[in-house]
């Protein structure tokens, strides 16, 4: 029983410190495989690459499968639970507060500034996906470009903003289709 | 309390629509591929066009509330976007959505997982998924900006933001908080103009 408490716990701790996206859980997994013994450096490696080539947020996808290792299903279902509980609580606080506040001055004035940032680190993002994924890092100049890889983000850019019978089609579908040409042609 | 919805207080309805609430998100928790940003299209498509629950600029703003508060972005929204549609039982009854694919997905795979992400074809259809999320993400940016940058001055922290997000290591804290800032003091001094 204390076992569990505690599996819940760090994981409230990782949810409630790390700020940002999923990779920002690295630093704390890491941390509590140090202190608890739970699992090790190397399993955690595994268990990035994992949660990235599975459905599902990754620092979610992080917390069961570390839950999972350490104590079974229940382990799973604590350690995600322990992470998401801290959030689900800001959230709710800052969600009730912004409704208040929605007429304030201030309010607006920092969401004025906040839209543009926002679709800016989105962007940033993008363009962190686009240089892993359409280049090879370690090369450099023309040799550098993944042609394959270009020319399908190219095609793909196409048939989502300029073909009409394809713009309206769900995201998943070009996703689906995707992996099955990575797979075809040996992305 | 709104959670009084979830002994069925409000009677099948008030049921009816956190089960939708649920079913919505554990959807895209299972279309997100390759991370919180890949979950933008996919949010995108089923919460704003297809259940019309919030808008383009509402999801510029929890995203932007987001990076600067504990978690990880893909629980906050979809804690935000429960909490609209039906109080504190939706944003708990999304968030749960949002996360249980993964934990039965990974539970069922945890087995055989470690080798799985080391095969050949997985990797390449990992490639072949990443290059397909950057132009999903160029999209839905597109979209963004569309309601989020409305004149000059969001021109100007946009593009500030996005050198200082690529090109440094300051802390997404730092950038959100330095462009609510200049927000409210953009506000401010044009209000006393107007």
């Amino acid at each position: 029983m204390m076992f569990y408490l505690q599996l819940f716990f760090e994981f409230f701790k990782t949810g409630l410190f790390a700020v940002g996206g999923g990779m920002a859980t690295l630093p704390f997994l890491h941390d509590m495989a140090e202190r608890t013994g739970w699992f090790t450096a190397a399993q955690l490696t595994d268990m990035v690459a994992v949660s990235e080539s599975t459905p599902g947020p990754i620092g979610v996808n992080m917390a069961s499968y570390v839950g999972f290792t350490t104590a079974g299903i229940p382990g799973a279902v604590l350690a995600t639970l322990g992470l998401i509980t801290p959030s689900i609580i800001v959230i709710l606080v800052i969600a009730a507060f912004l409704r208040s506040f929605r007429e304030n001055r201030y309010v607006n004035g920092a969401f004025y500034g906040l839209r543009p940032a926002s679709t800016a680190m989105v962007a940033s993002a993008g363009i962190t996906v686009a240089a892993v994924s359409l280049f090879h890092p370690e090369m450099t100049g023309l040799a550098a470009v993944d042609w394959k890889a270009v020319a399908l983000a190219a095609v793909l850019l196409v048939l989502t903003r300029w073909v009409k019978p394809t713009k309206k089609l769900h995201p998943i579908v070009f996703i689906l289709a995707s992996a099955v040409i990575g797979v075809v042609f040996k992305f | 309390m709104k959670t009084g919805t979830l002994c069925g207080a409000e009677g099948s309805d008030g049921l009816k629509e956190l089960w939708m609430l649920f079913i919505t998100f554990a959807k895209v928790g299972v279309m997100t591929f390759g991370g919180g940003y890949a979950m933008l299209p996919i949010l995108q498509r089923e919460v704003v066009e297809k259940k019309g629950w919030v808008s383009d600029e509402e999801l510029t703003d929890y995203f932007a509330v987001g990076q600067c508060t504990p978690g990880i972005i893909a629980v906050n929204t979809a804690t935000f976007v429960g909490q609209k549609q039906k109080g504190i039982a939706g944003g708990i009854v999304a968030t749960l959505g949002v996360v249980f694919p993964s934990l039965i997905i990974i539970t069922l795979l945890a087995k055989g997982i470690g080798r799985l992400s080391h095969l050949a074809w997985v990797q390449h259809a990992f490639a072949g998924i990443r290059a397909c999320v950057c132009v999903l993400i160029l999209n839905a940016v597109i979209k963004l900006g569309k309601g989020a940058i409305k004149d000059r001055w969001g021109v100007a922290i946009f593009l500030v933001i996005l050198a200082l997000s690529i090109g440094t290591t300051l802390s997404p804290v730092l950038l959100v908080l330095g462009a609510a800032a200049a927000g409210i003091l953009l506000h401010t001094l044009r209000g006393e103009k107007s």
